[in-house]
């Protein structure tokens, strides 16, 4: 049985340890707003938060996230009201919106530790983060809007 | 002056002399050369080949790069995404190691090599592999100042760091270091052992 919490809701499932953390959460939880893009920590579509860091679920065993603090897409806000979806949303940053999961949940991981990023340091957080539709510099943008509406909101 | 005082004086001169000779052997270890027991600088310095070859390979120095972006692969280009140093060696922000690279490495070809400690030497020692002549990886290597504030010992004990260690578990597509890890650890004690001479270039 692994114990797991996310989204701040409990979990315990029997599970092979070294199942891949997306693939408990898309399989066998149903939170499929996480997406898989490579499987290979490439692309960064599988982002999620543990302990407020921007892992890539497709390579992180679910033993990892035993007993830790997991959040994904769903959980980022319980109103869709992060700072970082209202700037998506104003600046319409997503085109087919297949990495848009794992761009959001980096720019949330961004912001959290640097409240007022230069482009250089947007670029550097964010190359990682592949876009087959390449809504980078709406992305740029939207991460400089999202630090406003943050900073408004104290 | 009596002569029993000038043999006096004599002696208390070549003893400051004798000691300030030990302190100058003693600092020398931060110039980069140890003056331990047994001194052979030909031996020192062969051994030092080897542990050259091994450090200057990519699964050495792809984590010592020049800049602030790991390399990657046998052929040591810039690791793809381009990930940066960091203060403390472990990324930054959205890019931190550990956020792919996990404890253990993945299964199949080129995934990414795991270590519970992944990490370059941090921004304020860099610990620079990449570009290094012999003469200036030996001399940073044994300078407290420029080797992660390692002393003779620890240098030493070096060798058998987890990190230093995973260059010969490197996971599925990448070659190992062109010696294998016994003979590596010989190579380096034998340097260090021998005094840690520079080579000439
Ligand atoms: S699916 Fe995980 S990084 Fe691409
Ligand atoms: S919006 Fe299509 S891949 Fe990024």
């Amino acid at each position: 049985m692994i114990s797991l919490t996310i989204n701040n809701k409990p979990y315990q499932l029997d599970i092979d340890p070294n199942t891949p953390l997306l693939w408990v959460l898309r399989d066998h939880l149903d939170l499929v707003g996480t997406k898989f893009g490579c499987g290979l920590a490439q692309c960064g579509a599988c982002t999620v938060h543990l302990n407020g860091e921007a892992i890539r679920s497709c390579v992180t065993k679910v033993s990892r996230a035993e007993g830790q603090k997991v959040v994904t897409i769903e959980g980022l806000s319980d109103t869709g009201e992060h700072p970082v979806q209202k700037a998506w949303l104003e600046l319409d940053v997503a085109q087919c919106g297949y990495c848009q999961t794992g761009q959001i949940m980096s720019a949330a991981v961004l912001l959290n530790q640097n409240k007022n990023p230069t482009d250089k340091d947007i670029d550097a957080a964010m190359s990682g983060n592949i876009c087959r539709c390449g809504t980078y510099l709406r992305i740029r943008e939207a991460i400089h809007l999202a630090a406003e509406i943050q900073q408004k909101n104290g | 002056m009596p002569k029993k005082s000038m043999t006096l004086i004599t002696g208390f001169v070549s003893l400051v002399a004798l000691m300030s000779f030990a302190l100058k052997n003693e600092a020398d270890f931060t110039k980069g050369t140890i003056h331990s027991a047994k001194k052979d600088s030909i031996e020192s310095v062969k051994a030092f080949k080897d542990v050259y070859k091994v450090l200057m390979s990519p699964r050495c120095m792809n984590c010592h790069p020049a800049g602030d972006t790991p390399l990657q692969g046998d052929d040591s280009h810039p690791h793809s995404m381009l990930p940066q140093r960091g203060k403390d060696g472990k990324g930054i922000y959205t890019m931190k190691c550990a956020n792919c690279h996990q404890a253990t490495n993945l299964a199949g070809l080129n995934m990414p090599p795991g270590h519970p400690d992944w990490h370059l030497p941090p921004a304020d020692m860099k610990m620079v592999f990449e570009g290094k002549t012999p003469q200036e990886l030996a001399k940073q290597l044994v300078n407290p100042n420029t080797n992660g504030n390692k002393t003779l010992k620890q240098l030493l004990e070096h060798a058998d760091d987890g990190l230093v260690k995973a260059g010969w578990n490197p996971g599925e597509g990448r070659t190992l270091p062109p010696i294998s890890h016994a003979a590596f650890k010989k190579a380096w004690i034998t340097w260090i052992e021998n005094g840690a001479f520079a080579p000439s270039k």
